[in-house]
């Protein structure tokens, strides 16, 4: 069984983009670790000539008939549920540095 | 004056006859959620000062002779559906005070037939969950026994139809999540063919996976209210063309050589066996009624739930990457724009919620995405071609919708696996994309209900609803009620 270890977890944690407490790593180690044990029973199908499916609709790509600008919601509208904003814009720190 | 509508049908023929007005049903619906609600916490936020306006307009609708299927009838609405101007929480603490600006296409198809909009209903956080213990809320308690869960996702629109706190509900359904908690409430509830109705406003968890249903007391119920929500949105361009079948007038209630196929991989050795005998049981009605079974197979149903865990997750994981703490809900702030993520991120969601993204994180990460991911999807792709198979021998395909009934509150939150094999009958459909409906069809030793599950074509709602609603109309489990008061 493949055995996942806290390394790993904190790895996905950060690629996740969440916040992890110690007692939660642990936990996820083992449940995740048990739940791809129990996914692995996928590897003996024999999919070799098989599509995937990544939606079971037929139509792909689905164009607008006009091209022609409709209405949108107001700035008042966007900024509503902000945690920070300036009145104006959204309120975040830096993405990037000095040194980036 | 009584006021004890038991079903859509008659909360409306109520209103057209004037024994009661929209402001008094409402009133009366509000009542029994202020009495009821405490002990089942069906609702996480209660819509009273709205209801009255939606209600009193109503009333004025009605008196000038206007007419629709849903006009001053109370309904509730699933949390993960956006509501205009009224908290949308997902079950989630991490947008406890967000209120959508617009409002879900189906959300925004009732309002306009004159829909009175009584409240938001719990829910598993984001819709991930079998039970609605992974709500940030409390966990909603099934109105036959208190102690156990009412099922989930929708979880608390099950309880709420249940219990008379509305006279139906909207639910969403990505793996089982209207079906089940109707199976184990008692009800009927109805997941529909993917793109049959949008999925613009539903806060999304799996998108490929994702529909929005109705959980009504019956078919016939249910019938009325999908002639409203269903049809092509162009805020959605996963919803589809195909006119929408009469679904009302398709209630002939003749089920004349209707093939049934039932999937002898739908009977487990470990499911309990109440269960099995009163799913046996009605399928014996349907022949008795008319319709031609044949055992059929569906050789990959137990390797759906493994499929299901993967490609779910895995669209779980991108779709929630939105909730950061910049435009909307909860923000932690932490030493740099990263860090501030992962304290928001980590803070804001539950337990279940990490895990799920956790997995599908991994799931797509380099190095297991062919082993993971695209092997599910083409797993995923026999599991379709295993159903058109079937469904060119058979109209619709009949089930258990749950293995078990209502489990007990706390039973299987320490064991995920044990917690998805809840949904092992009903994620087949989802993978699917086509049609189900689950009527109740029985009840345990403890007095707890069973749920048969109705599995259809694509697009082909009309079938299902048809045989749910003659079997209702042979059958009076619908008599029997949990009797909370």
């Amino acid at each position: 069984m493949p055995q996942l270890t806290v390394e790993e977890v904190d790895h996905i944690a950060l690629l996740a983009r969440l916040n992890l407490s110690d007692e939660e790593k642990a936990r996820y180690a083992h449940q995740l670790s048990a739940i791809l044990d129990y996914a692995a029973q996928l590897a003996s199908i024999d999919v070799e000539q098989i599509p995937p499916t990544a939606t079971v609709l037929s139509a792909h790509n689905v164009m607008r008939p006009v091209d022609e600008a409709g209405c949108s919601i107001s700035r008042e509208d966007a900024l509503r549920n902000a945690p920070r904003t300036d009145g104006a814009s959204f309120e975040v720190q830096a993405t990037f540095t000095d040194t980036d | 004056m009584t006021i004890e509508p038991r079903t859509l049908r008659a909360a409306r023929e109520g209103l057209r006859a004037k024994r009661f007005s929209s402001l008094e049903l409402t009133r009366h619906i509000l009542q029994r959620i202020s009495q009821v609600n405490p002990r089942l916490n069906a609702y996480l936020t209660v819509n009273e000062e709205e209801a009255l306006q939606q209600a009193a307009a109503a009333d004025a609708a009605l008196a000038r002779g206007e007419e629709s299927p849903v006009l001053g009838v109370p309904i509730a609405i699933k949390d993960v559906l956006s509501t205009r101007n009224l908290r949308t929480t997902a079950g989630s603490r991490i947008l406890e005070s967000y209120v959508p600006a617009w409002d879900a296409t189906c959300v925004a198809r009732l309002r306009t037939a004159g829909a009175v909009f009584v409240g938001k209903t719990n829910t598993d956080e984001f819709a991930m969950g079998s039970s609605t213990e992974n709500s940030g809320y409390g966990v909603t308690h099934n109105p036959w026994d208190l102690a156990r869960v009412p099922g989930g996702s929708s979880g608390g629109s099950a309880a709420a139809v249940a219990a008379g706190l509305c006279c139906a509900a909207l639910g969403t359904d990505t793996g089982g999540s209207v079906r089940q908690p109707a199976a184990l409430c008692g009800i009927t509830g109805i997941k529909n063919t993917y793109g049959r109705v949008s999925r613009y406003g539903l806060i999304a968890y799996g998108s490929s996976l994702d529909s929005v249903g109705v959980l009504a007391r019956d078919a016939h119920d249910i019938a009325l209210l999908e002639g409203v929500i269903s049809g092509h949105d162009p805020h959605d361009s996963t919803s589809v063309r195909e006119p929408v079948q009469d679904y009302e007038h398709n209630l002939t209630g003749d089920l004349h050589g209707l093939r049934v196929g039932v999937p002898r991989e739908y009977f487990l050795e470990g499911m309990q066996a109440a269960v099995g005998q009163a799913v046996q049981q009605a399928i014996e009605q349907l022949h008795h009624m008319g319709a031609i079974i044949s055992e059929i197979s569906l050789p990959s149903t137990q390797v759906a739930l493994p499929v299901y865990y993967l490609i779910a997750t895995a669209e779980a994981s991108a779709n929630l990457a939105r909730f950061d703490g910049v435009r909307y809900g909860l923000r932690v702030p932490g030493a740099d724009l990263v860090d501030t993520y992962r304290r928001t991120r980590g803070a804001g969601f539950g337990s279940e919620v990490k895990r799920r993204i956790m997995l599908g994180t991994y799931a797509l990460s380099a190095g297991y995405y062919d082993a993971y991911y695209i092997r599910a999807q083409k797993v995923r792709t026999l599991i379709k071609q295993e159903f058109e198979r079937a469904f060119a021998e058979v109209d619709v395909i009949a089930t258990p919708t749950s293995p078990t009934t209502a489990f007990r509150i706390g039973e299987r939150v320490d064991d995920p696996i044990q917690m998805y094999l809840a949904d092992v009958f009903t994620l087949p459909c989802n993978l699917a994309g086509i049609c189900g409906i689950s009527v109740p069809c029985g009840f345990d030793a403890a007095g707890l209900p069973i749920g048969l599950q109705l599995l259809g074509r694509a697009f082909d709602e009309a079938t299902v609803l048809r045989v749910a609603d003659a079997y209702q109309r042979q059958t009076d489990w619908l008599t029997r009620e949990p009797g909370i008061s």
